[in-house]
C-alpha cells in the first residue's frame, strides 16, 4: 500500500481548504521558479524518466507528449490545454482536484506551459461541474493576485496566462480534438488526425491537450525527482494514481493509490470491500464505461495498472473502478452503457451514430432474451464494423463493453434467449 | 445523438438582449480569447442569456449571441442545439436531473426518478403546474463514488435513497436551506463513509 507520504494529492477530500494559504501549506508553488529555472529540456527529459502515461484514459507516455511541442515559434503561439471534461461515466477524480487542490492544477499548467513553451493554458472544464468551475477560478485570480502566473510568472521572466473554460453538457468533448472545436465555439466533432494538436491543435497553433491529473502531479514529480516517482508500481506503469470505486462496494470511495496495485486489495482495503464479500462479485469494469468488463475469476488475481488490464483484453482507462455483485442484471448494466454511447453519440460518422442506436436496442432486447441465438455473434459483428471506423474513439468505446460482455458472459445471454423461448412454448 | 425541440412560437419572446450585468460577464469572457477568436465565447454568451432569461434559451437570445459574437445565426444555433444544458423550452424554477447511468444505477437511480414522478406527479421532461420543477434523467454528472445523485440547478446531491430525494424536493418548495453534496451525514466529499482509509495524518506531510 502506498503510505502516505508518497501521496500527491493530500487534500483529496476537501479535510483542508483549496485556497492558495492552504495549497502552499501543502507544498504547492514551493520554488516553483527554481523548477522552471531548470530549463524546458530538463523538465521534459524529468517527465520522461518519471514514466508518467497520460491519465485521462489513453496512456500516452507525458513527456514524449510534450516533446512534440515546437521549440521554437514558426510565428504562431502554442497551447496548453487542460481536459477537465471528466464525463466518463464511473469517473470522478479530476473534480476533487478541482474543487480540493485547485492549485497543483494552475501550478502544473505553468510549469507545463513553461516546458513547451506555451503562452496560456484554457482549463476545459463539464459544463456540470458548476461548483468545482468556480473553485479553479478561484485559484487562478489567487494566483494572479500572487504573481504566480500571468506577467513574469514567479518572478522567472516568463509570461503565462491561465483561462477558465465551461463546457455545456457533451461527453464527446472529452476527446481531444472535439475538445479543441467546442473550445473555438463550435459543435464538438472530433477532427481527423493528422494534423496533430502538436502541430496544428487550437486555432491551428501547436497544442498539448492533458489530462487534469497529468497536469497536476507535474509539479510534485519535478520537485520529488523522476526516480521518486518512477520507484512507485510496475515498470512501464509508475507512479501513483487516483482511483474511483464505485457501484456494489460497502464504501464507495475515491483514493489515491500506487499504480499495479492488486484489484482486490484496492476494493476491500478502501472501499470495504465487495457488498456481500468477495466471493459475491460478478464483474468489475476496471477502468471507467469504455473498457470491457472483467468477471470475477478474472478479478481475482487482477493488478490494476495499464499492462496488466490491456493484457486481460480491458483497460485501465481512467482507473474508474466499477463493482458489480451477483445481484446485478448484468445486460441490463451494460445496456445502460450503450445507452449512454448512443446519446453521446456527436453523430459525424455514419458506423458510430446509426452503430450506437442498434446496438443499443439490440442490447435492450437481450435483456430478457426477445432475441435469435444467432443474433449475439450478429451483435459482436457489428460492434466490430463500428470499432476502427470511425473519426474518434467513441465507436470502439461504445462497442468494446459490449464486446466483453459477449466475451465473459454468453452463456448468460443464450439462457436468457433460450428460457424466454421455453415459455413461449 | 439527442435531438431537441424548440419551444412553441407562442413561448418565444420577441427580443432578447443582456442586461448590463450581464454584458460585463459576458466581455470577460469574451477578452480571454485571442482577437478574432470570439466565436470561442459561445457557449459562455448561451449559457449567461440561459442564466438571464430564468433557465431557457428563446431563439432571440440565441440570434442576440451570435450578433454580439459577430458570427452567422447559424453557428450560435448549432451550440445551442449540441450542447444538452441549453434547455430549447422553459424549465421549472427548481431544474431535477436524475443521474440514469450505470454507477448510479447499480445503486438506486431508478427509486430517485421513481420518487421524484411520483411525488411531483409529472413525467420525465414534464413540469408541475406551478412551474416549481421539471425531472429529466441525464447521462453521467461524474459523482459515481456518491451514487445515486441528481443535479437541481447548478448544485450536486449526492447519495440520496428515495425518501431523502423526497425530503429535499420539500424543502427546496418549501424554500427551506438545503445542503448541498453528500447527503450522507457520515461522508466528507469523497472519501469512504466510514472515514478516509488514506491521508489521516494530514498535515504531516
Amino acid at each position: 500500500m502506498l503510505s502516505d507520504k508518497d501521496r500527491i494529492f493530500t487534500n483529496l477530500y476537501g479535510f483542508e481548504g483549496p485556497d492558495l494559504a492552504s495549497a502552499k501549506a501543502r507544498g504547492d508553488w514551493d520554488g516553483t521558479r527554481f523548477l522552471l529555472a531548470r530549463g524546458r529540456d530538463k523538465i521534459i527529459e524529468e517527465m520522461k524518466n518519471s514514466g508518467l502515461r497520460g491519465r485521462g484514459g489513453a496512456g500516452f507516455p507525458t513527456g514524449l507528449k510534450w516533446s512534440f511541442m515546437p521549440k521554437e515559434s514558426d510565428g504562431r503561439p502554442s497551447y496548453l490545454v487542460v481536459n477537465a471534461d471528466e464525463s466518463e461515466p464511473g469517473t470522478c477524480k479530476d473534480r476533487d482536484m478541482m474543487r480540493h487542490e485547485p492549485h497543483k492544477l494552475i501550478e502544473g499548467c505553468l510549469v507545463a506551459g513553461y516546458a513547451m513553451n506555451a503562452i496560456a493554458a484554457y482549463i476545459y472544464v463539464r459544463g456540470e461541474f458548476y461548483h468545482e468551475a468556480m473553485a479553479v477560478q478561484r485559484a487562478i485570480d489567487e494566483a494572479y493576485e500572487a504573481n504566480l502566473i500571468g506577467k513574469n510568472a514567479c518572478g522567472s521572466g516568463y509570461d503565462f496566462d491561465v483561462y477558465l473554460h465551461r463546457g455545456a453538457g457533451a461527453y464527446i468533448c472529452g476527446e481531444e480534438t472535439a475538445l479543441l472545436e467546442s473550445l473555438e465555439g463550435k459543435k464538438g466533432q472530433p477532427r481527423l488526425k493528422p494534423p496533430f494538436p502538436a502541430n496544428a491543435g487550437l486555432y491551428g497553433c501547436p497544442t498539448t491537450v492533458n489530462n487534469v491529473e497529468t497536469i497536476a502531479v507535474g509539479p510534485t514529480i519535478l520537485r520529488r525527482g523522476a526516480s521518486w516517482f518512477a520507484s512507485i508500481g510496475r515498470e512501464n506503469n509508475t507512479g501513483t494514481k487516483v482511483f474511483c470505486i464505485s457501484g456494489h462496494v460497502e464504501h464507495p470511495c475515491n483514493v489515491e493509490e500506487a499504480m499495479s496495485i492488486p484489484l482486490r486489495e484496492l476494493i476491500d482495503r478502501h472501499a470495504g470491500g465487495v457488498r456481500g464479500g468477495w466471493d459475491n462479485l460478478l464483474a468489475v469494469i476496471p477502468g471507467g464505461s469504455s473498457v470491457p468488463c472483467l468477471p470475477k475469476q478474472i478479478c481475482d488475481n487482477q493488478l490494476m495498472d495499464f499492462d496488466a488490464l490491456r493484457d486481460a483484453q480491458s483497460g485501465l482507462g481512467t482507473a474508474a473502478v466499477i463493482v458489480m455483485d451477483k445481484s446485478t442484471d448484468i445486460v441490463a448494466a451494460i445496456s445502460r452503457l450503450s445507452h449512454f454511447y448512443k446519446h453521446e453519440s456527436c453523430g459525424q460518422c455514419t458506423p458510430c451514430r446509426e452503430g450506437t442506436g442498434w446496438m443499443w436496442r439490440v442490447m435492450e432486447r437481450l435483456i430478457d432474451g426477445r432475441a435469435e441465438i444467432e443474433e449475439i455473434d450478429l451483435l459482436e459483428q457489428v460492434s466490430r464494423q463500428v470499432e476502427g471506423h470511425t473519426i474518434c474513439a467513441l465507436g470502439d468505446a461504445a462497442a468494446w463493453p459490449v464486446q466483453g460482455l459477449i466475451r465473459h458472459f454468453r452463456p448468460e445471454l443464450e439462457r436468457r434467449i433460450l428460457e424466454r423461448k421455453k415459455q413461449a412454448a | 445523438m439527442s435531438a431537441r425541440d424548440f419551444a412553441p412560437d407562442d413561448l418565444q419572446p420577441e427580443t432578447f438582449a443582456f442586461s448590463d450585468e450581464t454584458m460585463t460577464a459576458a466581455r470577460t469572457h469574451i477578452a480571454k480569447y485571442p482577437p478574432g477568436r470570439q466565436q470561442s465565447a459561445v457557449i459562455p454568451l448561451l449559457d449567461l442569456a440561459q442564466r438571464q432569461h430564468g433557465g431557457w434559451l428563446p431563439k432571440a437570445a440565441i440570434v442576440y449571441v451570435a450578433e454580439l459574437l459577430e458570427i452567422p445565426d447559424i453557428r450560435a444555433f448549432e451550440v445551442a442545439t449540441f450542447y444538452t444544458m441549453f434547455n430549447l423550452a422553459p424549465v421549472g424554477r427548481h431544474f431535477v436531473q436524475v443521474c440514469r447511468t450505470t454507477p448510479c444505477w447499480l445503486r438506486g437511480s431508478d427509486d430517485l426518478t421513481h420518487a421524484c414522478q411520483k411525488h411531483l406527479g409529472v413525467g420525465l421532461g414534464e413540469t408541475t403546474d406551478d412551474g416549481e420543477f421539471t425531472v429529466i434523467e441525464v447521462e453521467c454528472l461524474g459523482a459515481c463514488v456518491n451514487a445515486p445523485m441528481v443535479q437541481i440547478n447548478d448544485d450536486f446531491y449526492e447519495d440520496l435513497s428515495a425518501e431523502k430525494m423526497v425530503e429535499l424536493l420539500d424543502a427546496l418548495k418549501a424554500g427551506r436551506e438545503v445542503k448541498m453534496g453528500s447527503q450522507d451525514p457520515r461522508r466528507q466529499t469523497s472519501a469512504p463513509a466510514t472515514g478516509p482509509t488514506t491521508l489521516v495524518a494530514t498535515g504531516e506531510v
